[in-house]
């Protein structure tokens, strides 16, 4: 039986792109469809009906919600190009980084991003600080996962696409050189992999989309 | 393996901790809980989990593994033969997993706001939050349980150790709120579910009394009341 896997997302979250991201490295074909979350449509109502959220993943009819789980799905369902080390440490390891982005890296830099004032000092600082944790990780590795790209780095990838665009928008700089060597190397050499270049959202519609946001936000 | 290869830090109150130990239990696995203090951190735990400073954390030989889902998810692979904790279909594995994100990221978050709710008013939203939240997992257990008791089928598996942690704190939330959370008209299996849970052997020297847990519930709140030192 032909495998259907077709894929909700939109043009620029970071969610659905790490997604792209996994089924390209797997060499997975699957059909985009690409929402527009102020009309969601009815298709993601079925098939998400807990968050109404994108990215769902839908192979053979059957829907998987939260990006995290559904890299997990895909690496369990296509064994081929290893996404997780074998080694279960090493895969605990990998996953504690990437809920470590989740969990605190996000937050702080979006946090970075749509606030102002002292808030916005206290969200860059907590930002910093946590990006030095990832620095230290990734010392003398070319990528979180080593030699080749992994979990981790599909994960933490919005960073290598969004950050600029953020510091772009808001006038600052959170990854800078002095601090952050590795990071900068890393999100420049991420950039580059075939796979995740041709599915790089375009810097300047980001700048557009990001800069509305912010201006909404601020307005409120 | 020595007892002293597979170490525990944890609390006896904490959810979180209860899964790594529930999770050794199913696989016979020999462990020393090392309990922490409350309002201190030992020097185990901080070198463990520099990143975080939290329970519980996993010590196996001298790897220290954190985050509680993970750490399950780490002892089933480790100690790899049966009984399985995660399903091994991917679609039932994702759906477990789905579904323990959910109980964390929203179940238990709601839960909290029931305690912090400053008003009848807000104290109801809140409980109905928990309720419909509840009603989710209603159907999620119909649908996972295939005929057997468990969240996992017929054994206790991955979902039923990230959801049935909590159900100390529930049962407590429902003792201080005079108010049924899980109950038979609306829940009627998750009512069937907690008693099989709760009653089995991985779980039941690991689950605390809803009073002990209860008489705790009070002490945490004055240790947070009380002015910082």
């Amino acid at each position: 039986m032909a495998e259907v896997v077709k894929l909700l997302k939109t043009w620029s979250s970071p969610f659905g792109l790490r997604i792209v991201w996994a089924l390209k490295l797997k060499g997975i074909q699957y059909d985009s469809i690409d929402e527009d979350l102020s009309n969601k449509s009815p298709l993601l109502v079925q098939y998400n009906p807990v968050y109404k959220k994108i990215p769902v993943l839908v192979h053979n009819g059957k829907s998987i919600s939260e990006s995290l789980v559904i890299i997990e799905y895909i690496e369990d369902t296509w064994n081929h190009n290893p996404l997780m080390p074998q080694d279960p440490y090493h895969k605990a390891t990998a996953r504690f980084w990437v809920k470590f982005g989740d969990d605190k890296v996000l937050p702080s830099i979006w946090s970075a991003f749509l606030k102002q004032g002292k808030e916005q000092a206290d969200a860059i600082d907590e930002a910093i600080e946590n990006l030095k944790l990832l620095e230290e990780q990734l010392k003398g590795k070319k990528f979180f996962g080593g030699e080749k790209i992994g979990l981790t780095d599909l994960a933490l990838g919005w960073l290598a696409n969004l950050v600029p665009v953020f510091e772009e928008i808001v006038g600052m700089k959170i990854i800078d050189e002095e601090r952050f060597p590795s990071l900068l190397a890393w999100m420049h050499e991420f950039a580059q992999v075939a796979i995740i270049k041709e599915s790089w959202p375009p810097h300047d519609k980001l700048i557009i989309k990001f800069q509305a946001l912010r201006d909404r936000h601020l307005a409120k | 393996m020595a007892k002293s290869e597979v170490k525990v830090l944890g609390a006896w109150p904490s959810p979180f901790v209860m899964r790594p130990r529930i999770a050794l239990n199913i696989k016979s696995v020999e462990y020393e809980f090392l309990q922490e203090t409350l309002g201190s951190k030992s020097e185990l735990l901080l070198k463990s989990n520099p990143v975080h400073k939290k329970i519980p954390v996993l010590i196996h030989g001298d790897k220290p593994v954190c985050e509680s889902l993970i750490i399950v998810e780490y002892i089933d692979e480790a100690w790899s033969s049966a009984p399985s904790i995660l399903p091994s279909h991917p679609y039932d594995r994702a759906i477990a997993r789905f579904w323990a994100a959910y109980v964390d990221e929203k179940l238990f978050p709601s839960m909290k706001e029931i305690v912090s709710a400053d008003g009848e008013e807000t104290k109801k939203v809140a409980i109905q939050q928990v309720v419909d939240g509840l009603v989710l997992l209603e159907d999620a257990y119909t649908k996972c349980r295939k005929g057997g008791q468990f969240f996992g089928g017929e054994q206790i598996g991955y979902l039923d150790i990230a959801f049935g942690s909590y159900l100390g704190w529930l049962r407590v939330t429902e003792k201080f709120n005079q108010v049924k959370l899980l109950d038979e008209a609306k829940t009627p299996g998750l009512v069937k579910w907690a008693e099989a849970f709760c009653s089995h052997p991985a779980v039941k020297d690991v689950m605390p009394e809803t009073d002990k847990l209860a008489e705790f519930a009070k002490v945490l709140a004055k240790a947070r009341a009380a002015p910082p030192k």
